[in-house]
């Protein structure tokens, strides 16, 4: 007991270096990121792991109430209970419109599960060996969830894409559970750099460039500056981890977070900023539109900045098709990303993308599978709240997903596609759209109509990430000109982009009747002088 | 022919600088406006703000100069009859060569029209402007007052709209209707104006 005290309790910090500076003596505390433990030395991480769990025993057998911990997240979960809005979310609940939905789909989605084995609806989620401890904590670089393992590595070798792909080795599980140390962008990033099925589909601010970003690409996280880890900001305790997607801070008004604080969550720009993050020497503008406006409305230009391309379109409804030689059908740009693909329709992809912007207030309310669907307008996925009157309000950058997505059009709800898997239910073995829909949504305790078709959805997601450096945000006029970034902005006057037509008219026209007026006033002048000039001659 | 000090030295440097002041406002007011694009929308905001304090700086003194000087009363308006007859004039008389029906002198520098208008833009225009200007400029911290921006604005835009009307209609009329031509020019720069 007393060694796993020691070892949760890990001292980390060691003085560096003194600088001398003329006669004032200056003491610099620097930080090294060193552990006080070498697990390589550890008896019970010499052994032959053969599997996943096998380590994860071994983990617990020091770190007693890591799993324990792990089972109360939403890495682990995939639950989450929305207190602002009452709905349940997480990845088991909710629907998007990339690959829809995880029911019957699980040992494909469960690759980015924080546990080995989600492969059904019987996944044991009080597990604790089921735990997977290295993919956030391993620092070789070499582990990897095999993309259709249910969370596990591949224990043998085996090729990625199946038949055609890359073989694939097993990870040197002993090696890597003797790697283990604090999560690096890496570790983080093995998921959240490849949401959606691959680099920078899903989020467009978060793909494989942020492993190791410079500083125009992300200013804190920039390698060879501030270095910044994933939970530099995320900060945690007892393995929960700050900043959540589905109930996100549109504004923080707590100050800067300083050491002694109850609550230590850093994942906001003000909680290190402040509200008035702008020096004094700059416009006093700036820091006014604090009030009005997100930090990353301004610091994040545009996303997808890394040379990775987004996916901003998906188009289920074109999916199936073959090519002249009645091969399946896969179309690719110049740069090499799937424009269509047989099993999953049309796509449009994009990079350095200007986001969209909207009033947020944090609450976001999600179209749920007992939701009833208009099919006669685009369905949001999500629905984002907020209005210049609301104090909790900021225009927020957001990345708009689009696409359109199997439904059941007797039922008027959204259709929950079993698209992987060996059955000939399986979309992608039989290409029978029935047959798919039947299964997910007898998955999801929902009987399918027997009529699909396909509605138009999209899907807000906030942008907070690949802060640029101050210098590369957005100017002044990037808003404040008549066709500025803010068109979608209601209930605030935005100079220069805000406009009342009919003053302007008014306005024109009194001047330029005012000039019209003294230009004939002085033509008749000089006619009338002339004219009399004649008649006194 | 005599030489008369029409201008004091105060009212032709308040003449100028006032002038210059309020042609850069409105490049750069319009500039933020969204019709122009010369500076840049940030510098013009801070060309703007500047000039803006200036010009009240100015004001504050030419306000108080004419209240202590008594000048002020150059602007209680004519009675209507030499209103009418000054309209007369400008709208027929000037084409048929009649002469000025207004004696210009150091007590009466103003015309019952000009009277009228510099009167209302100076009590009207002038503080339209300049109180919306700052209640613009303070936006964020004056959050208790009952009216949006975009009203303040409105106000602001209107009142520039005149200012710029105003600009025209006086450069045509202080540089065309002397009977001397550009003698209240010459006379804005050196304070002297020949009179027969």
């Amino acid at each position: 007991m007393k060694f796993s005290t020691l070892s949760l309790r890990r001292l980390n910090w060691v003085i560096v270096g003194l600088i001398l500076n003329c006669s004032v003596v200056t003491s610099v505390l620097a930080v090294a990121k060193v552990s006080t433990a070498d697990h390589s030395l550890f008896e019970v991480l010499q052994q032959d792991f053969k599997t996943g769990p096998e380590v994860t025993q071994a983990c617990l057998s020091c770190h007693t109430e890591a799993s324990k911990q792990l089972h109360q997240t939403t890495h682990w979960s995939w639950a989450f209970k929305n207190e602002l809005t009452g709905q349940t979310l997480g990845k088991k609940n909710v629907i998007n419109n990339f690959c829809v939905a995880t029911a019957t789909n699980w040992p494909r989605c469960t690759s980015c599960h924080i546990g080995y084995g989600w492969k059904d609806n019987s996944f044991d989620l009080t597990s604790e060996k089921n735990v997977d401890c290295l993919v956030c904590h391993e620092t070789t670089g070499t582990y990897k969830k095999f993309p259709t393992g249910a969370g596990h590595p591949n224990y043998k070798p085996k090729k990625w894409p199946p038949k055609k792909g890359k073989l694939r080795q097993p990870p040197d599980l002993t090696k890597v559970a003797q790697s283990v140390g604090k999560p690096g962008r890496s570790n983080c990033g093995s998921c959240h750099f490849y949401g959606g099925g691959g680099d920078g589909v899903k989020h467009g601010h978060l793909d494989s460039s942020m492993h190791n970003p410079d500083k125009e690409l992300d200013v804190h996280m920039d390698t060879a500056g501030l270095n910044f880890n994933c939970q530099t900001c995320h900060t945690t305790g007892g393995h929960q981890t700050a900043g959540s997607r589905y109930a996100p801070k549109s504004t923080d008004q707590r100050g800067v977070i300083i050491p002694g604080q109850k609550d230590q969550n850093r994942a906001t720009c003000e909680s290190c900023h402040g509200s008035t993050p702008h020096p004094k020497e700059s416009n006093k503008k700036l820091n006014d539109h604090t009030e009005k406006l997100a930090c990353v409305t301004c610091h994040i230009p545009e996303f997808a900045r890394g040379g990775r391309k987004t996916k901003m379109w998906w188009d289920w409804s074109t999916a199936g098709k073959k090519d002249k030689n009645s091969k399946p059908l896969v179309k690719k740009d110049k740069d090499g990303y799937d424009t269509y693909h047989f099993k999953k329709g049309d796509f449009i992809w994009e990079e350095n993308v200007t986001p969209e912007y909207f009033w947020f207030n944090g609450e976001i309310n999600f179209t749920l599978l007992d939701d009833k669907l208009d099919d006669s307008k685009v369905v949001p996925i999500n629905l984002i709240n907020g209005s210049y009157d609301d104090q909790d309000s900021r225009i927020w950058p957001f990345k708009v997903m689009r696409g359109r997505q199997p439904y059941d059009k007797v039922n008027k709800i959204f259709g929950i596609p079993h698209l992987f898997g060996k059955d000939s239910d399986a979309y992608w073995k039989s290409f029978d759209w029935n047959k798919s829909l039947a299964a997910g949504l007898k998955a999801r305790g929902k009987e399918y109509s027997g009529e699909y078709g396909f509605v138009e959805t999209e899907y807000y997601w906030p942008i907070t990430h690949m802060v640029a450096p101050a210098e590369k945000a957005l100017d002044c006029q990037s808003c404040h000109q008549p066709d500025g970034r803010m068109q979608n902005i209601k209930g605030v006057y935005i100079p220069g982009q805000t406009n009342f037509k009919w003053l302007d008219r008014i306005g024109w026209f009194i001047v330029l009747a005012t000039l019209g007026g003294v230009l004939l006033h002085g033509l008749v002048r000089i006619v009338a002088t002339k004219n009399r000039n004649k008649e006194s001659i | 022919m005599a030489k008369i000090m029409m201008y004091t030295r105060f009212e032709r440097f308040w003449h100028w600088s006032q002038a210059l002041l309020i042609i850069l406002m409105l490049i750069t007011g319009f500039e933020i406006h969204g019709s122009l694009h010369v500076l840049g929308f940030e510098q013009a905001v801070t060309v703007h703000s500047i000039a803006a304090w200036i010009l009240i700086g100015l004001w504050v003194f030419a306000w108080f100069w004419h209240l202590t000087t008594g000048e002020w009363k150059q602007y209680i308006p004519s009675a209507p009859k030499r209103i009418f007859a000054m309209m007369r004039f400008y709208g027929l008389g000037i084409f048929q060569g009649k002469s000025h029906p207004f004696h210009k002198d150091k007590e009466n520098k103003l015309n019952p029209l000009q009277r009228m208008a510099y009167l209302s833009l100076h009590i009207m225009i002038g503080p339209a402007i300049w109180i919306s200007g700052l209640v613009y400029l303070f936006y964020k911290d004056l959050n208790v007052i009952p009216v949006s921006l975009g009203e303040v604005a409105l106000i602001h835009t209107a009142a520039a709209f005149l200012m710029m009307a105003f600009l025209i209609a006086h450069l045509y009329l202080a540089l065309t209707m002397d009977e001397k031509p550009l003698s209240s020019f010459h006379a804005m720069i050196s304070g002297y104006e020949r009179h027969d």
